[in-house]
């Protein structure tokens, strides 16, 4: 364990910084955002960014490739990858939970490359939870925000921020930061007590997931609610979009004039035209693509991934959500009385 | 005003005016409350609720509930009349499958607005008096309703209910209370500083279309930008272009329609002010083309869809 | 774009059918000269300019577009000009809001029989726009010529 006083902490950041590009959530307005550090800027004191922290490994849009037409030939020019090694630091425990759920998905074979890179040359620095809000479940898939994963754990203990290596790559960013000092086990134990305290209290920590199963597919998928549950979805995509787990994506192509780039953008399946091929019978009302969203996080990626949901209770859309329609409220309707 | 709307609820769909019932429902909090229909008195005792988080405009919802058969009862806030009036003008909603009970309005509280000024984890608390309290995980709080009023509320153009079968409460008046001071404000800058003040605001943007799915002006079957043969739905905004080109044209294609109710604002997960592009329309409509707003009545024609031939020539940047 | 180090704007000129777009063959055929910078596009009627159309030749490279109609009164279809004048006179507001240049978008009435005027026109458009440089505010990177 290592420690360092908070009022250093801004030279702490420079020193990340100095050896590589460094990412943390920094205020933007009303909300955080992941930005790429620049000397004097401070890290947000929110709960949680706008936001998730998939955007630095899985961004909104990603140029894979250009092709260049001359004549008759077609030069294909693929774009360049993730080359540098980059710090993510302030990740919350659900972040870090959702980058093993997008791991399943984008490195599973066949390998996506454009991911792999950006994930192998990261190091990510996870900073343990100071004031969990109401939205927050994530204790119900088992996270522990006093203790989240990652290269590095973090700790604000009141005057010192307490740093614990996790892994290999961890180690050798804590060894390369001399301005940390040893110590900090005692202020972090008691950290953790009172992040406990608060989320022993927690609404939404009784949330069950009894019958959310491959087992029960056929029983969840014609359940009456779903017509109700949807019937006031806009069909927009801020649950989508601000989710740390959700990975649909498009690909689209841009005529420059000059050149065709080939780009791939995040998807949401609440939107009318998502999947839409040329035989044009997608899934046709907002009943259907309301139903996917939450079939596929709650019973189709854990039927497929040894019981792990597609959701990690970052209470992201809960409170973005238009009309606060959300996961919670599709579990607690499908989850009562159907058994 | 709770117990009013569940009894008059329960009244119309008891008497047989109304076959449903479009209200808010309950949610896990105290503000996640959700529109949904009712059908039945149980599960209006169950789960209707108004509180001062109904901020929700229902009147967009009443374009498809009105054409399901049947007759549907909806309680409208004063604002969402002005959508609902606009809606029936552009003969998007059928007035005679509606039952309108319209709902005197204090302002609506906004959660985002509170959680900003530093109360968090909110679980419960008392919001009917002047102050409101609240209950969090980290003791309880206090907050002036004025305060915690959404910024559209803080901001009303009008506490008035344009159209209605039935009224709860008193009827409200309009009233001016500088809704275009901040637009003001901006167009007192320079071109440098406005630039640069709605890229920082338009690179927020994240293409979630909330602003557009929420909005009842926002009535068109399938959008121009979701129509792959159009050129221009891009889900890729790969360039700050694409921002500018999508907030442009919706904001343009609802001028001289848009009642500025502010759902764009409220819904948008970035906190981009939409609704200044709303008003700059709506200020300029007004200052060029005499004093109009949208859904206020039944008859006259919007700006946009009418001329005078002495109306003035776009001014020219080089002429000053 | 840049012509051996000289910015070179590009123009482009929605103009209607029924008056501008013959003002502009009048212009050509009474051998009065306007710059080449000049693209125009016809259009059934200044009426049928989608403010989209505006923002995709920016998007495409444009440093200034100009709409070109029938005087009012004079529409071919009546009134098609009338309405078009109001949706310019808030479009081009809303850009100018947005931080754009107001220099860059322009309405002028030019009739059929009207080719000095077109030329005399597009003249100044152009003047105008050299001297305010390149759009950069309304521009998309990505089709820059390389």
């Amino acid at each position: 364990m290592k420690q360092i006083a908070i009022s250093q902490l801004g030279q702490l950041l420079d020193a990340m910084a100095a050896r590589q590009t460094l990412y943390l959530p920094v205020d933007q307005g009303k909300t955080a955002q992941f930005n790429r550090y620049e000397s004097g800027m401070e890290l947000s004191k929110q709960l949680n960014t706008s936001r998730s922290a998939k955007d630095l490994f899985f961004p909104q849009v990603e140029h894979l490739a250009d092709f260049q037409v001359e004549g008759t030939s077609i030069t294909v020019k693929p774009r360049q990858q993730q080359e540098e090694d980059f710090i993510l630091f302030g990740v919350r425990a659900c972040d870090a939970k959702s980058f093993e759920i997008l791991d399943r998905v984008f490195l599973a074979e066949p390998q996506d490359t454009f991911y792999a890179a950006r994930r192998s040359h990261a190091t990510v620095v996870t900073l343990a939870c100071g004031a969990p809000e109401e939205t927050c479940f994530c204790t119900v898939f088992g996270i522990d925000p006093a203790d989240p994963a990652g290269d590095v754990t973090a700790w604000l203990t009141g005057e010192k921020l307490c740093m614990r290596a996790n892994t290999k790559k961890g180690e050798k960013l804590l060894a390369a930061l001399p301005l940390l000092e040893d110590g900090g086990e005692q202020a972090v134990v008691a950290a953790q007590a009172a992040i406990h305290a608060v989320t022993d209290k927690l609404p939404l920590k009784t949330l069950d997931l009894t019958g959310f199963d491959g087992e029960h597919l056929m029983e969840k998928f014609n359940s009456p609610h779903w017509a109700q549950l949807s019937e006031s979805c806009l069909g927009c995509g801020s649950c989508t979009f601000v989710c740390p787990t959700c990975q649909c994506y498009d690909i689209k192509d841009f005529n420059t004039g000059s050149e065709i780039q080939r780009l791939r953008c995040w998807d949401s399946c609440m939107y009318s035209d998502f999947t839409m091929m040329a035989h044009g019978t997608n899934r046709p009302t907002q009943l259907e693509r309301f139903r996917q969203r939450f079939m596929h996080k709650l019973v189709y990626f854990p039927a497929n991934n040894e019981g792990i949901y597609g959701c990690v209770g970052c209470g992201r859309c809960l409170k973005k959500c238009p009309i606060s329609m959300n996961i919670v409220k599709v579990i607690k309707t499908l989850g009562e009385g159907e058994r | 005003m709770q117990e009013q709307v569940r009894a008059k609820a329960k009244a119309l769909l008891e008497s047989g005016v109304c076959d449903r019932i479009l209200a808010w429902k309950t949610g896990e909090f105290f503000y996640d409350v959700t529109p949904a229909v009712f059908t039945s008195v149980e599960e209006i005792d169950r789960d209707l609720v108004y509180n001062a988080f109904c901020g929700a405009n229902l009147s967009k919802y009443l374009i498809a509930e009105s054409r399901k058969g049947g007759k549907v009862g909806a309680f409208l806030k004063p604002c969402d009349t002005y959508s609902f009036q606009q809606l029936l003008k552009e003969h998007r909603i059928r007035r005679e499958n509606t039952y309108i009970v319209g709902v005197a309005c204090e302002g609506m509280a906004d959660i985002e607005t509170i959680r900003a000024a530093g109360i968090k984890g909110v679980t419960g608390g008392d919001f009917t008096g002047e102050t409101l309290t609240f209950e969090t995980l980290y003791g309880a709080k206090t907050m002036a309703r004025a305060e915690a009023l959404a910024e559209r509320c803080k901001f009303c153009k009008s506490k008035k209910l344009v159209i209605f079968d039935e009224l709860l409460g008193e009827q409200g008046e309009e009233q001016d209370v500088g809704r275009f001071d901040e637009v003001k404000r901006l167009e007192a800058m320079s071109d440098e500083e406005r630039f640069a003040f709605w890229q920082q605001e338009l690179s927020k943007c994240i293409r979630c279309n909330a602003c557009r799915n929420v909005c009842p002006a926002c009535s068109c079957e399938k959008c121009v930008f979701d129509n792959p043969n159009s050129g221009v739905e891009n889900k890729a905004a790969a360039s700050s272009f694409e921002e500018q080109l999508f907030h442009i044209i919706r904001a343009f294609h609802v001028a001289g329609r848009c009642t500025d109710c502010g759902e764009c604002s409220r819904v948008c997960p970035q906190h981009i002010p939409l609704h200044l592009l709303n008003r700059k329309f709506i200020k300029d409509i007004n200052e060029i083309y005499g004093p109009y707003q949208a859904g206020a009545d039944a008859d006259t024609r919007p700006p946009l869809l009418t001329y005078e031939t002495g109306d003035p020539e776009p001014r020219r940047g080089d002429a000053g | 774009m840049q012509v051996n180090g000289q910015f070179q704007p590009t123009i482009v000129a929605f103009c209607c059918n029924w008056c501008s777009y013959a003002g502009a063959d009048l212009s050509g055929t009474n051998r009065l000269q306007y710059p080449a910078n000049v693209k125009i596009i016809r259009i059934p009627c200044s009426c049928r300019l989608n403010p989209m159309f505006i923002l995709r030749a920016f998007q495409r490279g444009a440093d200034g577009v100009i709409l070109c109609g029938c005087h009012p009164g004079d529409c071919h279809y009546t009134s098609g000009n009338y309405f078009a004048r109001r949706r310019m006179t808030l479009l081009f507001n809303m850009l100018e809001f947005l931080g754009i240049e107001r220099e860059r978008t322009r309405v002028e009435w030019v009739s059929a029989a009207e080719g000095a005027k077109f030329a005399a026109t597009m003249n100044d458009f152009v003047a105008t726009i050299t001297r305010l440089g390149e759009n950069k505010r309304l521009e998309d990177l990505r089709c820059k010529s390389k």
